[in-house]
């Protein structure tokens, strides 16, 4: 069965070379403001640390602080949730919205709802949902999945965004002035915020001693929906912990200076408690989530605090923008969850890096993504979903690699490396040749040369 | 001192120069250097297409021909590094561990055992360096532009010691070229305009020379270098260290 593929998606990207540098130029620019802002931190590599080391604790014990975390927010009249799954976690949302005869709602970002597909559920059962968060809003006029978790419509110039605002806000044609279509985002986000009852949130990091939860935006609009809605409702990933909330200063200080070079977010709301009169419902999802922490090689992808990093550094990622993906996270840290979820759709998606190990490096809770992604590619082998010719031209190279004498002997037939690597994959139309010239074959190898002008 | 040369299969296939001057630095440098002839390959690319279950004959033999030297010594980051991760055996591993901690990238072997302060060599030329990922970040031989930490290069600092030689400012100091093993054909799209990206790089600052750890790296970069018909050539370290 052939399904989507990240490097079928990536080359048609690719098509369009100045919009590809564009795309890189934008998202490095990002990633040279995160090195500026971290570099202002002599104790960085410390906090990373100890980040690292407060959500392994996490990880270990995750079925005691959920616990405590739930006890803690029902004291403070929250109402928890659990869901097993997308599915649950689809249908808890729907009831609380149905009980109250809500048909209309307004959602801060949230990555979770996205690989929830939590709005096409309620859009289908009549609810409306309005994205909150300006670049979240802007893919969804676009009718498109965000393409990065932090920088959703990153992938679109100022000047679609502003054909966009003229379809769909009214905006004069052509008007591409970033002041202007913002301001319009906000007159017409602003009559959505007061006239909504419901409205749903991310949840960033749940304190398991206070059973508050914190919501980090840079543009207030989690606060604006929730603060002015009779119902919120936050939907949680279970692994979204932390034991105290004097942990919070490590991941607030790791979280924005990753993300976007910024020292805070400009808001970093915390929820403990509903206002007289409303109600705040937390819905903790484990979806795949409880699957990955029992995989050891895998469990610490569960750290993630979702600060997009590792995307904006990703030399691929920049190439191939976030919808190669095609999953609702991009980039390294969502080609290591994904294969969780589906391995055979994202089979391909560990394949789509040079393990360069980048990722690994700015992630602000050190987790080991280039590794992960070359034991995924094991795995993945393993389980059957690697192409029939693949397996064939690998088995073919083990065994002449494993003996001198066919090594030698292909090597003089035509220089071995020439035949198999790095065409090892395809011969058919060969695509190094593409827009790469082959290595001039020499007249002898190394070891023909050696035999001659040494002794042995 | 009794090293055993590993070269990569593809050095030893198509970059034999580099091999050559590999080898012929550490002879000047004093070493007794020995070269066993029935060796292949290090067994990565099967590993990083995620075939490494099919390594098992390459690492009976790289257990083989490298058992028993003080050192063993590489041009090559990529292979060094997988060696030192993933080289096993069923029946000999006490052997591989061993080897595991006695391989060496050429770079790191000269800055870190032989603690080479000087060179003979003379490359007149502008040359820009290619940071080869797993030689930088995987066996660490430069600091990486990620961390917050004080900057070094085991290859820079060897660089520094040739006469005459000018290393090119880059604007971004260690991005990966998009070779990737497999992932060069695999994913021909980005591969190619990582590439190429990489190129203009070293291109817009005048180099004349491209040089960097890995021929792997070097080899991709080539063949774009050579399809826009560019009279930048690639050398590998080695080959300008035993420049003169």
């Amino acid at each position: 069965m052939h399904t989507i593929d990240h490097a079928e998606l990536a080359d048609v990207f690719n098509k369009d070379e100045a919009r590809v540098d564009w795309h890189d130029e934008t998202l490095w620019w990002i990633r040279q403001k995160r090195d500026k802002a971290v570099n202002q931190l002599p104790e960085w590599e410390l906090l990373r640390e100890t980040a690292s080391k407060i959500k392994e604790n996490v990880l270990s014990n995750l079925a005691g602080y959920l616990e405590e975390f739930e006890g803690n927010a029902q004291k403070n009249g929250i109402i928890v949730h659990w869901a097993a799954d997308a599915k649950e976690h689809n249908q808890i949302v729907l009831n609380l919205l149905k009980g109250k005869g809500i048909n209309k709602m307004v959602k801060s970002k949230s990555m979770l709802t996205e690989e929830c597909h939590l709005n096409e559920h309620l859009e289908h059962n009549g609810i409306e949902v309005i994205d909150s968060d300006l670049g979240e809003r802007i893919v969804q006029l676009a009718k498109e999945p965000p393409s990065h978790i932090v920088l959703p419509c990153i992938h679109k110039k100022k000047e679609e965004i502003g054909d966009l605002f003229h379809e769909y806000l009214g905006t004069p044609a052509g008007n591409a002035d970033p002041q202007f279509l913002t301001e319009t985002a906000r007159q017409h986000l602003r009559e959505v915020f007061l006239t909504r009852r419901a409205a749903l949130t991310g949840v960033n990091f749940a304190v398991a001693e206070t059973g508050e939860f914190v919501v980090c935006t840079n543009e207030g609009n989690a606060d604006m929906g929730a603060h002015l809605s009779e119902i919120h409702i936050a939907s949680m990933g279970m692994e979204k912990l932390i034991p105290k909330r004097e942990n919070l200063g490590v991941f607030l200080r790791l979280l924005t200076r990753s993300a976007t070079g910024q020292p805070i977010t400009t808001y970093s709301s915390h929820f403990s408690k509903p206002r007289s009169g409303t109600e705040i419902h937390v819905i903790i999802v484990d979806n795949g989530r409880s699957q990955q922490l029992g995989r050891p090689d895998f469990r610490n992808s569960l750290k993630c605090i979702r600060c997009g990093s590792c995307m904006n550094t990703c030399p691929v990622y920049r190439r191939s923008g976030g919808h190669s993906y095609h999953n609702a996270i991009a980039g390294p840290i969502g080609a290591i969850l994904a294969p969780n979820l589906d391995m055979e759709k994202y089979a391909d998606l560990p394949f789509a890096s040079t393990l360069c190990g980048s990722c690994s490096n700015v992630c602000p809770v050190k987790i080991d993504i280039h590794q992960q992604l070359y034991k995924w590619r094991q795995v993945i082998v393993q389980k059957g979903y690697a192409a029939t010719g693949k397996k064939a031209a690998m088995k073919m190279m083990s065994l002449t690699l494993a003996s001198p004498t066919a090594y030698h002997l292909g090597g003089k037939a035509g220089r071995f490396v020439m035949k198999y690597a790095p065409i090892a994959v395809n011969n058919k139309l060969n695509p190094w040749y593409k827009q790469r010239d082959m290595p001039e074959p020499p007249k002898e190898s190394f070891g023909e040369w050696y035999t001659k002008n040494r002794k042995a | 001192m009794n090293v055993g040369l590993f070269i990569p299969c593809y050095v030893d296939q198509f970059y034999p120069n580099a091999a050559i001057a590999t080898l012929q630095l550490l002879e000047k440098l004093g070493v007794t250097v020995t070269y066993p002839k029935n060796q292949t390959c290090c067994g990565q690319p099967m590993a990083n297409s995620g075939f490494e279950h099919l390594t098992g004959g390459c690492n009976e033999l790289f257990i083989k021909n490298f058992s028993g030297f003080d050192y063993i010594v590489a041009p090559s980051g990529s292979c060094v590094l997988h060696i030192k991760e993933h080289l096993h055996s069923r029946q000999h591993e006490d052997e591989a561990a061993d080897i595991s901690s006695k391989i060496y990238e050429l770079s790191a072997f000269l800055t870190d055992v032989l603690k080479v302060e000087s060179l003979p060599s003379k490359f007149p030329f502008r040359v820009g360096v290619h940071q080869s990922c797993h030689g930088q970040r995987g066996l660490h031989l430069s600091q990486m532009s990620e961390l917050v930490a004080a900057p070094f290069s085991k290859p820079g600092s060897l660089l520094q010691m040739v006469k005459g030689i000018e290393i090119v400012p880059l604007n971004r100091i260690d991005e990966c070229c998009g070779f990737g093993g497999t992932f060069c054909v695999a994913e021909e799209a980005v591969s190619a305009k990582m590439g190429k990206d990489r190129i203009e790089d070293h291109l817009e600052h005048g180099a004349e020379y491209i040089t960097g750890v890995d021929m792997s790296c070097l080899m991709h970069m080539e063949g774009l270098l050579n399809r826009r018909g560019s009279k930048v050539k690639v050398l590998h370290l080695a080959e300008i260290l035993n420049a003169d």
